[in-house]
């Protein structure tokens, strides 16, 4: 699915990752833990292609295309989303108005023509219902007003919807009360399939009891310093992360 | 006019010749060619200098120090400060004080300084605020001859504030004073300023006060203005502030009213990271008539402005905001805010507000929020349910709404002073010493 | 001389000066009472209407031109190279004979706005009798609005048909004095619309949808006047998305509405006039006078406009709130791209008790175009308890380009509530980001959020006008980004 390979970047001058690796196979649920200021945040922004970012070396090749090439939408389009960690507030465009914009986006670059609108609303509703959240929020401008679980919740919604080949998901359960994060949890959960992988990046060890991950890593500074199953996990939570770090100083 | 010109010719004459001769004597030409702003200048729409043209003015010739004295232990804030003290624009060194000011502080008279370092004071004078700026700066200019120098030298904090008081006493003759305000701080110095306008209501005069302040890299200003020229007496005044780099200007102007007064209060942001705060109150009563203009240029990325004044309008008073800020093409990373909120306590009181922005960059977060009203009846009667008199309420309700920008004075005597200030020319009196 | 004499020779220059010109219908350029005379004549109006205009030309000849306070600048304008009168109909020998012969740029954007084809032709200048016949249209509708005892007609018509009404009401909410364009267009007034309800009749139907074309020929110095008796409501709509090709670079309007009691007109506007070309060369003029007068008690006028055109923009649609309880609301998108400037706002005049007023300005500031808010609130003492609410957000697209906005208050009653609320941002980087993570291109995104930014105007235009307005915005902010 996606292959990063000894990934340097650079913020502001200053180097964050520092030859990266990284290998996902479709259907994998990978997570990246890591102490503040490893770089977890740079990766995201640099997969997904935001502005003030330099990749200085290594490469990404995402379903054998060179990521790094294309343009912030077509990395969308080509099945990349990314669940950010702060959604940004958008007033006055209506939630169901940016879905049908993404979601026909992304068909017409697959050569499909655009949804028709009872098609459209059957599928919204089905996924709003899944995620529980009411159909007003679909008439709500994006973002707008939302508590920080809506928020979240938003992000899945919008995932189910356009079911990318991997989703990238920043920090998704911070800021989350236990309901929320089931919630969310769940919406993870049912991404999930043979198909598609999942890159979740996050800080604590509680979001990876909902969904629980094949393959965790630990990043610290700019690079992947461990690699293991769940259970490293629960090492992490025990331990902290010093343990792993003596060895990298 | 003539009367001016009479004043100019009797003030210049003893004049030494030189730079600052000739720049006076532009000046006065200067003056002679604007006229006072009466019809259709923008930035007077609102405020009527007529009568102040007509009225004829003579300069001080001298000063009775017991009447000053008296003055100023009675209406005027001392603090442990270095001090000094004008009346009627002449520099009073009896009632001035300037005994521990440290090595690299210089808190001088400006005719002093004109005397001792003739060259560095003309080298001060003029650069932000000269002769091609607006009419009264032109007059000043004409007429500058006192006020003071402050200079602070690089890395130092200066603990103790400078107090500088303009009394204004009753003459025969009506008076006028032009001083002019120098101030150099240099990189990372700290200064507190105090300015008061402090006048006997039997007094009629016309203050035309201009300030030039120049904060280089990292300095610190903090700037309080208390004016209470008196009910028969005219304060207009200038404050023209260049900031470089990282440095920070605070203005906390108190302005609690007098026959006209009028403030200018322009900063010129110049550096990365510089900042400006100003926050204000004008509190009018009678047919007094308080206008506050205030100007930020944002001439460099990432400076950073904030505004906030308040009007609390009784009787007959006006009042006038204009708030500007312009942000200059290039000056990214900006943000400008300005907030102006308006009580009107009678329904004769009148507020013209203005809050403009002129924004020619992109990155900028600006915003300005303007409100007028009256008091919030839910908390009238809140107050009111608790048991305290229609009058006591509203009272505490109007000196609440002033007590945003009040609780900004960080002297102890001048937050007193204008907390009873306020308190006790309310319509609804509030007895702080009750409470 | 004899003061009649005088006035023989006068006359008698007068028609040898114009002989040619009546021919083709068309005075030279230039402009003195002579021509004025002419054009009343012309006109056939009755002698008040001559005087009227007279006095008017005098009082401008006293005026200054207002760039002195505006927040713009163009070349002076020489009012004596411009032609006052073009009989309707005057061919224009340069006009195109049919579609074929436009610009193929101008067809394109007729596509992106889905503008119905029998309308390009119209719009694109094309002869206008090589356009499909709309009378036949327009006539149904005027038979359904005589039955409601609707008047809607051309102000010209209305001089001859009804001049009591217009007598009563012409220059009553904007005097000649008022200001030195609303000056030049009371002396030299081509034509315009004229509606009249009465009282507590609904106007059956939107007006002026159908009859766009027909308006889009009234000329540069157009003259509306609509009046609403007690009870009676009316929605006006103004103007048209296409980008219309005029060759008058300067056009000077006035539009006055007048509500008595419980009356309400909504006035809507999309404007789209020629901005000038990509470096800023030519584009329409526009100095426009609106103003609403509430003068009864409880009536209700609200204006909103869309203003996407001309290269200059002078326009401040106001409010005279005279009524007790009257109402008046100012709806305003202004969008100015390339090297456009608008100076853009409104007035809310209160005098009445209880009057309410509410302004929703946006502004878009893209390319090097400069746009300002210039808005007045005035309460004067006998408006007790009138209210006012404000919001005026400027967004900027690129950095060369300028958001100014000189908000007015001027509050002399203790009762009063007045709240302003200003913004000026650029478009976020956060949210384009957002939009183009989800797949979204940058140009959709970014039309996607600056329609989003208007959202709270739009929905003030009548339905098929604001779907119009979205695509209108988008194809004036093509380019502005990336």
């Amino acid at each position: 699915m996606i292959e990063i390979k000894d990934l340097h970047a650079k913020v502001e001058g200053r180097e964050i990752l520092k030859g990266l690796n990284l290998s996902i196979q479709p259907g994998e649920v990978h997570a990246i833990m890591g102490p503040n200021g490893a770089g977890k945040s740079t990766l995201s922004a640099v997969l997904t292609g935001r502005e003030g970012y330099e990749v200085t070396s290594g490469s990404v090749t995402f379903e054998g295309q060179d990521l790094l090439e294309m343009d912030v939408e077509d990395r969308a389009r080509a099945g990349l989303l990314l669940g950010f960690q702060y959604p940004v507030e958008i007033p006055g465009v209506k939630n169901v108005y940016l879905l049908k914009a993404a979601l026909n986006a992304k068909r017409e670059a697959q050569g499909l023509p655009e949804i028709e609108a009872p098609e459209f609303m059957k599928l919204i509703r089905e996924k709003i219902k899944f995620m529980k959240m009411d159909n007003s929020f679909l008439h709500r401008a994006v973002n707008e007003g939302f508590s920080g679980g809506e928020k979240k919740r938003n992000e899945i919604l919008q995932m189910l919807v356009l079911e990318p080949k991997l989703a990238l998901l920043d920090e998704i359960d911070s800021g989350l009360d236990i309901d929320a994060m089931k919630t969310v949890a769940e919406g993870v959960n049912s991404l999930r399939s043979q198909e598609r992988s999942i890159l979740m990046i996050t800080h604590y060890q509680r979001l990876l009891d909902y969904i629980v991950p094949d393959v965790i890593h630990v990043l610290a500074d700019g690079k992947i310093i461990k690699t293991g199953d769940k259970s490293l996990a629960l090492e992490l939570e025990e331990k902290g992360y010093d343990w792993l770090l003596e060895g990298v100083a | 006019m003539n009367q001016y010109a009479e004043a100019f010719e009797a003030f210049n004459r003893h004049a030494e010749s030189g730079w600052l001769k000739s720049q006076r004597i532009a000046a006065f030409a200067r003056f002679e060619h604007l006229g006072f702003p009466i019809n259709g200048v923008e930035a007077w729409k609102y405020t009527n200098t007529k009568a102040l043209a007509k009225r004829p003015f003579v300069l001080a010739e001298g000063y009775d120090l017991q009447a000053a004295q008296k003055l100023l232990n009675e209406a005027a804030v001392t603090l442990d400060s270095h001090q000094l003290v004008f009346v009627n624009g002449i520099f009073v060194p009896e009632l001035s004080d300037l005994s521990s000011l440290p090595q690299a502080l210089v808190v001088e008279p400006l005719s002093e300084a004109l005397d001792k370092e003739l060259e560095l004071t003309c080298g001060m004078m003029g650069r932000l605020a000269g002769i091609d700026s607006d009419v009264f700066t032109a007059l000043n200019f004409a007429f500058a001859g006192e006020g003071a120098v402050i200079r602070v030298g690089n890395n130092q904090v200066i603990d103790k504030p400078i107090n500088l008081i303009h009394l204004s006493t009753a003459s025969d003759q009506p008076q006028m004073s032009h001083p002019r305000i120098l101030i150099a701080a240099g990189s990372s110095s700290q200064l507190q300023l105090v300015e008061q306008f402090v006048g006997d209501d039997e007094a009629v005069h016309f203050t035309n006060r201009v300030a030039e302040v120049v904060l280089e890299r990292n300095a610190q200003l903090t700037h309080y203005l208390l004016e209470t020229p008196g009910d028969q007496s005219w304060l207009i005044g200038r404050t023209q502030v260049e900031q470089q780099r990282d440095s920070r200007y605070g203005c906390h102007h108190m302005n609690l009213g007098g026959k006209l007064v009028r403030d200018d209060l322009v900063c010129d942001l110049n550096g990365k990271g510089a900042s400006s705060h100003f926050s204000g109150l004008l509190f009018g009563r009678n047919k007094q008539h308080l206008d506050i203009h205030s100007l930020v240029h944002h001439n460099a990325p990432q400076t950073y402005s904030h505004e906030n004044y308040k009007a609390i309008l009784n009787d007959k008073a006006k009042g006038v905001f204009n708030g500007k800020v312009v942000v200059k093409k290039d000056s990214q990373q900006i943000q400008a805010d300005q907030s102006n909120a308006n009580l009107l306590l009678s329904d004769q009181a009148e507020i013209d507000t203005k809050p403009e922005l002129e924004i020619y960059a992109d990155d900028v977060k600006c915003s300005h929020g303007a409100t007028t009203g009256q008091l919030d009846e839910t908390a009238l009667f809140y107050l009111k349910s608790r048991g305290l008199s229609d009058e006591l309420a509203r009272g505490l309700l109007t000196l609440a709404f002033a007590n945003e920008v009040i609780d900004e004075l960080k002297l102890a005597p001048l937050y007193k002073r204008v907390e009873e200030s306020v308190a006790g020319h309310l319509p609804h009196q509030v007895d702080l010493e009750e409470l | 001389m004899a003061s009649e004499e005088m006035e023989q020779l006068v006359r008698k220059e007068y028609k040898q000066g114009f002989v040619t010109d009546i021919e083709s219908d068309t005075l030279p350029p230039g402009l003195d009472e002579d021509v004025i005379r002419h054009i009343s004549a012309r006109k056939n109006e009755p002698d008040w209407l001559l005087e009227w205009r007279l006095e008017a030309y005098r009082h401008w000849l006293t005026m200054k031109d207002p760039q002195a306070w505006a927040h713009l600048s163009y070349p002076e304008i020489d009012f004596q190279a411009v032609s006052y009168y073009s009989a309707p109909g005057a061919k224009n020998k340069d006009a195109p004979k049919s579609l074929d012969e436009v610009d193929p740029k101008l067809l394109e954007t007729f596509d992106k706005l889905g503008i119905p084809l029998h309308e390009r032709a119209a719009l694109a200048g094309v002869a206008v009798d090589a356009v499909f016949d709309s009378v036949s249209v327009g006539t149904t509708f005027k038979d359904k609005l005589a039955e409601a005892g609707v008047i809607f007609c051309s102000i010209s018509e209305a001089v001859q048909e009804h001049p009591e009404l217009v007598k009563a009401y012409l220059g009553t909410v904007v005097p000649h004095t008022d200001n030195y364009y609303a000056a030049l267009n009371s002396a030299v007034f081509t034509d315009g619309s004229f509606v009249f309800v009465p009282k507590g009749v609904t106007c059956p139907m939107e007006l002026s949808t159908y009859f766009r074309i027909n308006a889009a020929n009234t000329g540069q110095f157009e003259r509306t006047l609509i009046v609403c008796e007690e009870e009676a409501q009316v929605s006006y709509l103004e103007g048209c998305t296409a980008p219309m090709r005029d060759e008058n670079q300067l056009h000077a309007a006035v539009v006055e509405l007048v509500a008595l009691d419980d009356a309400y007109i909504k006035y809507s506007t999309v404007q789209n006039w020629y901005p000038g070309d990509e470096e800023g060369k030519g584009g329409i003029y526009n100095f426009v006078t609106k103003r609403g007068d509430c003068r009864g008690d409880r009536s209700k006028i609200s204006w909103t406009q869309v203003e996407t055109g001309s290269a200059i923009t002078w326009k401040y649609p106001s409010c005279i709130l005279r009524g007790k309880d009257s109402v008046g609301e100012f709806y305003s998108v202004a969008v100015t791209n390339n090297f456009q400037q608008a100076d853009t706002g409104t007035k809310m005049i209160h005098l009445g008790e209880g009057s309410r007023s509410t302004i929703i300005s946006k502004g878009i500031s893209a390319g090097r175009s400069n746009q300002s808010y210039r808005g007045l609130v005035k309460v004067l003492p006998s408006a007790k308890n009138a209210r006012n609410f404000t919001q005026c957000d400027s967004l900027l697209l690129g950095d060369q380009c300028g958001a100014h906005t000189f908000p007015y208050q001027e509050i002399g009653n203790s009762s009063t509530q007045v709240e302003h609320e200003a913004t000026t941002s650029k478009i976020g980087e956060d949210q384009l980001f957002y939009c183009m993570q989800r797949g979204i291109s940058e140009e959709d995104s970014v039309n996607m959020i600056v329609n989003g930014f208007c959202k709270d105007v739009f929905k003030e235009l009548p339905m098929e006008f604001a779907v119009e307005a979205e695509a209108l915005l988008n194809v004036t902010l093509e380019g502005a980004v990336g």
